[in-house]
């Protein structure tokens, strides 16, 4: 709540309190106890003003030892599959698909995904095949019991880099990678008052995907002097519970070869890896906003017509 | 007023047939064709029809979605994943269901917040009213089990949070929080019962809603005057008159609902929950669905001691207190006069009171420290006395604007001011129409 719009609100008060108050003939002993009750509403107004830049204060002054994460809000990037008429584009899914397959994946799992799904990248059958073929799938038990590799076939699903959580857990300093399916919707930094209204019509839905591309290319920035940085962990200001994390920096410059002439950058990588995650985490997005155009077409259409309806049966009718 | 005598005349003999062995098209004639309701009711009133609308469409989007959903801890993420996946349509299905559940509930707040502006609930209103808050009761039970189901960390932790709630009840709060677990903690079996009853409770749902149905259809439709319909000319036909508005206002809400499925489908909802439960590590911050808001500001609002009660029963009882305050509604308002229309003090604290509930939801998706905790109590305090002060009190010492004599003057009056409609058709209409 801004001290402005405290303002307003407190002359709307004013305003209604005054009017009302010519209309009271009676009751004086009682005026005085719903007058301090209509005070408090306004007391109550006003300190949510002053405490929200109280907070905001308390956090600027306290640089080297933060307490609310992350230190910076993730950076709005454009994608392509914003907005009402949002769609993947696919030259940017495969490319972030071999950073997931070449950076990514030797410590992240991305278990709820089906090969049989990257045909939605533009890949053919053929090729589909091809790429579940490079994973070999452990599969069994077989007639003898045993179980036996195979090379994975488009049903499979990306096999995880590790045999268990505990295992992954181990090789990774004590916490386990999370696995990617979801990670583009199940991250998301609050975007507080008033920004989550102004979010509705925007239609700002990319909270996950801007969060992985900060924190991937917030890696080069520096903590300010007298921060600690717990060991074995990396500052990152972007990231989402504290000031650094286990993973340390995974890309840099040329590290993954382009075929098709994007720049090997780090920060073209991470926009590339996170639409791709985006895709993984919700792979019907095209579909959902392509059938949602029609279906507020439909109702806007038939809720006009009714409307035209209701004013003439009502058109006789005074109410 | 719907009572006693009806106006069905089967056309058909195979209608006369029927009428004369089981009578249920002169029901539905009699409820929702022939049933009169004032003249002069407001798009608040099509509220409840969105609401019957609603609870259908979950019912529907529900039971597919039971189709596909596995209720067992190891698999029921995963399940709704697949579900969001691979079958057909199950995005949308799941989509329209979660969101659904929140737009259930947008409409339901409108529809309490409409009958405590208009007085709804006086008498002979008393029992419909009471109705509503058992049927409100139910879907906030229905809600929260709902939200256990994908099994993600905000279902684990806040079914956590929420069930711990009865231990600080004294001498049986521990079994009573085994018996909702159906364990020591939650686990698959708390997943298994929630499941069944999440099944179960939507239909109880109905059957209140019914109830809740014919009690209205007993002491008719309360109207933004609050004045009792007195004769013929304050009523129109429900159908075609309240049909057609419930049907644009159903339109409206839909658009609205579909711009949030479509566009917007995670944003009531919480990123954790996109991540499987796991007991062994409690997110930042614990927070319930939107909808529950105002009542957990309200149960972490009470951080001290009164008496022998300690803070977490203190808060406890406050936040089920303040669920309480809405079943005595009814005998706290001690005003003669029913609409706000014509009560300027009780409009100031109606509205100070929707401010306050939407400061408190917003307070209860903040951490609890520092100043919030004391804007809460604020809050809080402001919530209970606007029941046990400004209702009861007001009442008594407030003096109401005139009233008109009835719905029809009411109306005239209203179009004469306006320079619209047409006053001397008004009264012959609604007898001459449809």
């Amino acid at each position: 709540m801004t001290p402005k719009s405290g303002d307003r609100f407190s002359d709307k008060i004013m305003l209604e309190t005054t009017t009302a108050r010519q209309r009271i003939s009676r009751g004086f002993g009682m005026k005085t106890i719903l007058t301090s009750l209509a005070l408090l509403g306004l007391v109550l107004a006003g300190t949510a003003a002053a405490t929200t830049g109280a907070i905001a204060q308390e956090e600027a002054h306290s640089e080297a030892a933060p307490t609310h994460f992350p230190i910076h809000q993730p950076k709005e990037m454009d994608w392509s599959f914003a907005g009402p008429f949002g769609t993947y584009d696919k030259a940017q899914l495969q490319r972030g698909l071999k950073v997931f397959k070449e950076v990514c994946a030797t410590c992240h799992s991305m278990k709820l995904v089906a090969f049989r799904t990257l045909e939605d990248l533009g890949y053919s059958e053929a090729q589909v095949k091809a790429l579940a073929a490079e994973y070999t799938i452990n599969d069994g038990p077989n007639d003898a019991g045993d179980m036996f590799d195979r090379p994975g076939i488009p049903s499979d699903y990306f096999p995880a880099p590790f045999p268990n959580d505990q295992a992954a857990a181990a090789a990774n300093g004590g916490a386990a990678p999370p696995d990617m399916s979801l990670l583009a919707k199940a991250r998301g930094v609050t975007r507080g008052f008033p920004r989550f209204v102004f979010d509705i019509f925007t239609q700002y839905a990319q909270g996950g995907p801007d969060y992985i591309h900060s924190l991937l290319t917030g890696y080069d920035e520096q903590p300010p002097a007298g921060m600690e940085i717990p060991e074995g962990t990396h500052y990152n200001p972007y990231f989402i519970a504290g000031v650094s994390l286990k993973m340390p920096n995974p890309l840099s410059d040329d590290q993954v070869t382009y075929d098709d002439g994007s720049p090997q950058t780090v920060d073209q990588y991470s926009r590339d890896v996170s639409a791709f995650l985006m895709w993984a985490a919700e792979p019907h997005l095209e579909a959902r906003k392509k059938t949602g155009f029609r279906v507020l077409v439909f109702l806007l259409l038939f809720g006009a017509l009714v409307y035209l309806t209701k004013r003439k049966v009502w058109a006789g009718v005074a109410h | 007023m719907s009572e006693g005598h009806s106006t069905y005349t089967p056309k058909t003999g195979i209608g006369r047939w029927v009428d004369a062995r089981m009578p249920l098209p002169r029901l539905v004639y009699d409820s929702f064709v022939a049933y009169p309701v004032p003249r002069n009711l407001n798009y608040a009133w099509t509220f409840g029809g969105i609401l019957a609308l609603m609870l259908g469409a979950q019912i529907l989007t529900g039971i597919v979605l039971a189709m596909h959903y596995a209720a067992d801890s190891s698999l029921a993420f995963d399940s709704v994943e697949k579900i969001m996946r691979d079958v057909n349509s199950g995005w949308l299905l799941r989509y329209l269901h979660s969101n659904g559940a929140s737009f259930f509930f947008v409409a339901v707040y409108i529809h309490i917040f409409r009958g405590l502006y208009y007085g709804s609930y006086k008498a002979p209103r008393e029992l419909l009213w009471i109705l509503g808050c058992i049927i409100y009761l139910l879907m906030m039970a229905t809600g929260f089990m709902g939200y256990v189901l994908p099994w993600g960390q905000m279902s684990f932790w806040g079914a956590t949070v929420i069930t711990g709630f009865f231990t600080a009840i004294p001498l049986v709060g521990e079994w009573i929080q085994q018996l909702l677990l159906g364990g020591f903690a939650v686990d698959n079996p708390t997943l298994n019962r929630f499941f069944s009853l999440h099944y179960l409770l939507p239909f109880m749902i109905a059957g209140v809603v019914v109830l809740h149905i014919w009690a209205l259809h007993v002491v008719g439709q309360s109207n933004p005057t609050g004045i009792e319909v007195k004769s013929k000319t304050d009523t129109v036909a429900f159908t075609p008159y309240a049909t057609i508005k419930d049907a644009f206002g159903m339109l409206v809400f839909l658009f609205i609902f579909a711009y949030f499925v479509f566009y917007l489908p995670n944003f009531l909802g919480h990123p954790d929950n996109y991540v499987v439960a796991d007991p062994l590590k409690t997110p930042a911050h614990i927070v319930p669905e939107w909808y529950f808001l105002p009542f957990y500001a309200i149960l972490r609002a009470i951080t001290f001691n009164i008496g022998p009660i300690n803070s977490k029963l203190g808060g406890v009882l406050a936040m089920f207190g303040s669920i309480a305050m809405l079943f005595l509604v009814p005998w706290l308002d001690t005003s003669k006069v029913r609409s706000a229309v014509y009560r300027p003090w009780y409009k100031l604290f109606f509205w100070l009171f929707v401010i306050d509930a939407v400061l408190l939801g917003w307070l209860g998706s903040q951490p609890a420290e520092g100043s919030y905790v004391f804007m809460a109590q604020m809050a809080t305090l402001f919530y209970f006395a606007f029941f046990l002060v400004v209702l009861p009190v007001l009442g008594l010492i407030e003096t109401p604007r005139r009233l008109p004599n009835s719905i029809t003057e009411a109306v005239l009056e209203k179009n004469k001011a306006g320079g619209g409609g047409h006053p001397a058709r008004a009264t012959a209409a609604p007898e001459t129409k449809g």
